[in-house]
């Protein structure tokens, strides 16, 4: 027992935490993947474009899924992320092809997020209704409204920001050499760096901001976090925040790859949020997770598609099988190493 | 210097619907003193305690903090913290996921920042200061329950708290892990810190206490120094009634005959949590495990019960050969158990009292056979009467009962499936001492009816009152069985250390 260990070696290593165990656990995972994925099917694996193509595609997938770990750090959920973002894209495609201004279109996107925030966290937090029927609600309102707008696909007709879209940052030193002996550099969308400017923006506040600490805390234990003087309110509130500005990011990066509002944008965002955060180490439990574990979670998920489809499995729904099957296996291995820990660390007569 | 009061209450009322749960109370607290708050349940000690850390407004008095000016505003657990009132609640209330270095620190200063080395430096430390075998960066989870409490205490310290206060701190400890929180609480008022002491341990109130004050029914009884008021009269003064009650115990002392008949009996009977070990109970005969908290005592009972998963071992029941993996299988062969944690395992607080009671007899009988409405009432009724639950009616939710009639609700719940085995665990823990004695002379009376009882609990005392053999468990064995002339406390005490000196 600890008691009796009581000799305060300073130099000895900790070990992981839970956060940190399942973090490193995805990173694993994700590295072993892609390598036998390079080895086994080759092609465009072996490029360094693919990485950056699955960043150019899913860079909304990643900003949505870190306002999802961040909510659910805290202990709730937030279901609405893609039905926000699909609003957005339709509102600011429309807004901008009835000659809109560029930078109000993004204050839009803003707004529209910010908007759906505030409502949830103030329906959740203050006055404590399920997060679960809240942001389901939200999430049928934000289709509902997205209907609305326009039943039609839109094209992006703004000229400026058409233009702003087809800049990409080419990256020469990882580029190939095609068969025509010309050099095609790696190309990366604007979006992909919004998200990644997301990633390190969340994962600084959640490692050293005290709102971030208080959304562990609020998650791990919400009764002690407000025994402890934490204002569990208003940290519950902020996520919820958090979760809707990031969906309104989302919706214009999305917009931004590719150029069209569509009244099924963004399908599925919120699911495949979830997934992405839960191989990435959240639990739905609250009070564990990591944000750079569901940046590679993102890419695990995205990246396991990319593998079925390039395998010749073309028909959709071995996507959905092999995303299942993955979560599957992620939550069955997750749940595994936690109890091992649990029986390793506390004994089974250490009563509450 | 030791007379100067840190805390003052006075005239404190406290109303909730239909109860009037403090009724002019008062509380002085000195520096650098343990004053040990007592009462029985309902007696107004947590209502006392959560007026005082703002968890609840008062109706009337006053409060005074030394160093504020005025009088004291406490609206919630926050305003308590910045005035210098810490609480470490008998829950632990830190998070589990994160560091014992940010447990202490989380929830307090105002910047956007975090400073985590700071933290874990300065909590190292203080850890090392007050001799806390925790650290800094460990998780929280991995610490055992005594090393979070005592974090948690070194949190109050940290924030110079002038009143500590302990609610049932010791009550999930060993012995040697009350004596380290001992050790810590002397340390601290040595340091100047005024501590309240809320514990059902009297001997533990004597061993480190000041002085006592008494409430009963929401009023002050009085406030004592611990030299004036002997154990005896304590109790007294905490049940309000003279030691008639508590000397009755004595006519109780001459345990029920045993007959030869074996109830139960259990060759090399192991679970997941238990080593294999041989018991046998026999018509009649109350018995108790004894060891520390861990010594395995519990989960022997949880593998008779199979309430934890049965991994070999042969049982008779009654002579029979039975297979119990599971507890509808216990219960069938006429096994009850009342677990050790009421809250988790026991009751099922939404539900009414009706309900709880009727539950394992439903269960029994199948739920495809309804008890009828009239009989459950029936039920409910007869034994709400017969253990004197104090309930406003049997469909009051059983969560809002005080610890002690919830107990009480779960013993009805057994004994109305008439069970020829029954195994209570820890059945008095967290009650009050009117209760507590209820529950022996029932343990006595079942017996007389030839119910086999085993009996566990953390006082001995209790144990040897009630039980006519006592076995003893050290680190998951059974070390000793004790009968007769050998059920002494010194004895027990000699056993369960190991034929060491006690």
């Amino acid at each position: 027992m600890t008691v009796q260990n009581s000799s305060l070696n300073q130099k000895r290593r900790e070990p992981l935490t839970d956060t940190q165990l399942l973090m490193t656990i995805t990173i694993c995972i994700f590295f072993v993947m892609y390598i036998l994925a390079m080895l086994l099917l080759g092609g465009g694996f072996l490029r360094a474009q693919q990485i950056f193509d699955l960043l150019n595609d899913n860079a909304p997938l990643i900003i949505v899924a870190c306002g999802l770990t961040v909510v659910m750090i805290g202990g709730g959920i937030d279901i609405s992320v893609g039905g926000v973002t699909s609003l957005v894209v339709m509102s600011c495609v429309l807004y901008l092809n009835n000659s809109g201004n560029m930078f109000v279109s993004m204050l839009l996107a803003l707004g529209i997020g910010l908007a759906f925030g505030l409502v949830h966290g103030l329906l959740v937090s203050y006055l404590e209704i399920q997060p679960f029927i809240v942001t389901l609600a939200g999430m049928f309102f934000a289709r509902g409204m997205t209907t609305i707008l326009s039943v039609n696909p839109q094209k992006l007709a703004h000229e400026g920001v058409n233009a702003l879209r087809a800049v990409k940052i080419e990256i020469p030193w990882l580029g190939y050499v095609a068969k025509n002996g010309n050099l095609i550099p790696a190309r990366m969308e604007l979006g992909v760096i919004v998200a990644l400017l997301c990633v390190i923006v969340i994962f600084l506040l959640l490692k050293f901001g005290r709102t971030g600490r208080n959304f562990y805390a609020l998650g791990g234990n919400q009764q002690s976090a407000l025994m402890l003087g934490i204002n569990v309110k208003r940290t519950r509130f902020t996520s919820y925040v958090i979760s809707g500005l990031l969906s309104g990011i989302a919706g214009y990066v999305f917009m931004m790859h590719t150029g069209a509002g569509n009244a099924t944008n963004a399908a599925g965002a919120e699911m495949n949020a979830i997934a992405s955060s839960i191989i990435g180490g959240t639990l739905l439990t609250g009070g564990v997770g990591n944000i750079i574990g569901t940046f590679f979670g993102t890419l695990t998920l995205t990246t396991i598609k990319k593998i079925v489809v390039t395998s010749g499995l073309n028909d959709p729904w071995w996507q959905s099988i092999t995303t299942g099957a993955m979560l599957m296996f992620f939550i069955v291995l997750q749940s595994v190493v936690l109890s091992r820990r649990g029986k390793v660390k506390t004994s089974r007569n250490v009563k509450e | 210097m030791p007379n100067e009061t840190v805390l003052t209450m006075r005239g404190i009322s406290k109303q909730f619907p239909g109860v009037k749960a403090l009724n002019n109370v008062d509380f002085t607290l000195r520096k650098g003193e343990i004053h040990a708050l007592m009462g029985e349940n309902g007696a107004g000690k947590s209502t006392l305690i959560k007026v005082l850390t703002g968890v609840y407004g008062k109706d009337a008095g006053v409060i005074w903090i030394d160093g504020s000016e005025g009088e004291a505003h406490i609206h919630s657990p926050q305003d308590a913290q910045n005035i210098g009132i810490a609480t470490v609640y008998q829950e632990i209330t830190l998070c589990p996921n994160l560091t014992v270095a940010e447990n202490m620190y989380i929830g307090r200063g105002n910047g956007l920042l975090v400073k985590q080395k700071d933290y874990e430096k300065k909590a190292g430390e203080l850890l090392a200061n007050l001799n806390i075998p925790a650290r800094p960066k460990q998780q929280l989870a991995s610490c055992s329950l005594a090393v979070q409490q005592m974090v948690a205490i070194a949190r109050a310290v940290d924030m110079n708290c002038k009143v500590l206060i302990l609610d049932e701190p010791t009550s999930s400890l060993d012995d040697k892990e009350v004596q380290m929180l001992f050790t810590l609480m002397r340390d601290l008022k040595s340091r100047g810190v005024g501590i309240i002491f809320v514990t059902h341990f009297l001997e533990q109130v004597y061993e480190v206490s000041d002085r006592i004050t008494v409430l009963r029914n929401g009023e002050l009884v009085g406030e004592y120094v611990v030299e004036d008021l002997p154990q005896v009269q304590l109790v007294a003064k905490m049940m309000g009634k003279d030691l008639d009650e508590l000397n009755s115990m004595s006519e109780f002392s001459q345990k029920a005959a045993v007959s030869d008949e074996v109830t139960y009996k259990a060759e090399h009977l192991s679970s997941e949590a238990s080593k294999p070990f041989d018991f046998q109970i026999h018509k009649g005969e109350v018995n108790g495990f004894t060891g520390l908290l861990g010594s395995g005592r519990s989960e022997s009972v949880r593998a008779i019960f199979g309430a934890d998963r049965v991994t070999g071992g042969k049982v008779k029941v009654n002579g029979k050969d039975v297979h119990i993996t599971k507890p509808y299988e216990a219960m069938k062969n006429g096994i009850g158990y009342l677990p050790e944690d009421r809250k988790r395992d026991g009751i099922i607080a939404d539900l009414s009292v009706r309900e709880n009671i009727i539950l394992a007899l439903q269960v029994m009988k199948g739920f495809f056979k309804p008890l009828s409405r009239a009989d459950m009432e029936k039920f409910a009724d007869e034994y709400i009467k017969a253990l004197s639950i104090k309930t406003a009616s049997k469909d009051t939710p059983v969560g809002s009962l005080s610890g002690g009639n919830q107990q009480k609700v779960i013993l009805a719940r057994w004994l109305l499936t008439h069970p020829d085995y029954l195994i209570l665990d820890e059945p008095t823990r967290g009650i009050d001492v009117g209760t507590k004695l209820e529950i022996q002379k029932l343990v006595l009376k079942l017996a007389e009816e030839n119910v086999s009882v085993t009996f566990i609990s953390s006082e001995i005392e209790e144990m040897l009152r009630t039980c006519s053999r006592l076995i003893v468990m050290r680190d998951r064995n059974i070390v000793g069985e004790l009968t007769g002339d050998q059920l002494t406390q010194k004895q027990v005490m000699k056993t369960i250390a190991g034929g060491e000196a006690s």
